[in-house]
């Protein structure tokens, strides 16, 4: 692990990853998508609507899954204090904020012939919500301690802070009542049928590739611009 | 003990402090941020007569009434336990509203114990079926469903 930590060794690797990552996700993504929009039947109640089951859900999953990747590279670095774990969860960000806008704008699209509103305000589209405002608070945040040349360390705690979000998400449809139905697929069991459940797993597959593919090449850029922060910074130095 | 121990320890420290506050706060609010009341909490608890309230449950199946005025809908909603709430909305139904469905209705108590809903939104559960594979008894149940309720759009 610590051989990776090293940012020249991560470029190597990150180097032929980022490709083969969003490459592989794309053509995933794109025959779960087919799969899931041409050759499944309509759903006994919600007819055709079903299939945006296909992107709401696995963009729901990594939209909880960046901040998780935030609060466990934010807590490797506070700890162990790798500055490419810093880097990490900073490139979980943004691609963690685009899917959980994609998934509340499915949501609502989905919201609107099934419970008949584009919106309410209970447990779990809120803290969804909460998490799309965490996004961009984290997002603005880090990129100001990089600006002021602040220590990493304040947007760490944010995003180690803001991780209590996601059980509340997750358990926001047992705990209170909610317009949103309780977990389909728990531990060892789906109330899904094998039908929609086969393309569904194929496309979070996709999705998480693609989301893979997104965190390096925003790492990668990251590392870029502190390089040539650093290098400015050097300059002027000199200059003076 | 080195530092980087005692940095594990005071983030592991934070965190379990953080979780328990999140808990904490979760349950003081687990009544206050429900998005409706089931139907034996608005027996037991009832809200007071003419405030804006949520009411969420099963529409009981066979409950289903057409007023004589051609717009007004009377069913009752039941819980998890054995208790029912008689509900009265004048309106159009959701598509998905069905006898034996989930339904959250908004409106508000009524002095004689009715609720006057003035918006009815349709609550789909965790089950994802297709058309073709569903149980012949779920099958039927919708069938006479759609049946009974067909005057009704």
């Amino acid at each position: 692990m610590h051989g990776f930590a090293n940012p020249k060794r991560f470029l190597a690797l990150a180097g032929w990853l980022t490709p083969l990552l969003l490459v592989s996700g794309f053509f995933v993504t794109a025959a779960a998508l087919y799969w899931g929009f041409t050759q499944v039947p309509p759903d006994r109640l919600m007819g055709e609507t079903v299939r945006i089951i296909f992107i709401h859900v696995p963009t729901a999953w990594l939209g909880m899954g960046g901040w998780t990747a935030i609060a466990i590279s934010s807590l490797v670095f506070l700890v162990w204090r790798h500055p490419l774990a810093a880097i990490a969860a900073r490139g979980a960000a943004v691609p963690g904020l685009v899917f959980t806008l994609v998934c509340l704008a499915t949501g609502s699209i989905w919201g609107r012939p099934t419970w008949g509103t584009w919106w309410v305000w209970d447990g779990r589209l809120t803290s969804m919500l909460v998490l799309a405002f965490l996004y961009i608070a984290y997002i603005a945040l880090a990129q100001a301690a990089q600006r002021e040349g602040v220590s990493a360390r304040i947007p760490a705690i944010f995003g180690l802070i803001g991780a209590i979000n996601i059980p509340i998400i997750n358990r926001s449809v047992v705990w209170w009542n909610s317009l949103h139905q309780p977990p389909s697929i728990t531990m060892g069991k789906s109330a899904i049928d094998g039908v929609f459940l086969a393309p569904l797993l194929f496309a979070v597959i996709g999705f998480s590739l693609i989301f893979g593919g997104v965190v390096l090449a925003r790492m990668r850029a990251l590392l870029a611009d502190i390089q040539a922060d650093a290098r400015l910074r050097r300059r002027a130095m000199e200059a003076d | 003990m080195k530092a980087k121990h005692q940095r594990l320890v005071l983030v592991v420290l934070a965190l379990i402090a953080l979780v328990g506050a999140g808990l904490l706060a979760a349950y003081a609010l687990r009544n206050q941020a429900s998005y409706f009341y089931l139907p034996e909490q608005m027996q037991a608890d009832p809200p007071q007569v003419g405030q804006a309230v949520r009411l969420g449950g099963m529409v009981a199946p066979g409950t289903v009434e057409m007023q004589a005025d051609g717009i007004t809908v009377t069913f009752t909603v039941t819980g998890r336990e054995d208790s029912a709430v008689p509900v009265r909305f004048a309106g159009i139904l959701p598509d998905l509203f069905q006898e034996g469905s989930g339904v959250v209705a908004e409106g508000r108590l009524a002095a004689d114990g009715t609720f006057e809903a003035d918006k009815l939104l349709a609550k789909h559960d965790e089950n994802y079926v297709p058309r073709e594979l569903q149980d012949m008894d779920e099958h039927q149940a919708a069938e006479m469903a759609r049946e009974t309720t067909i005057g009704i759009e």
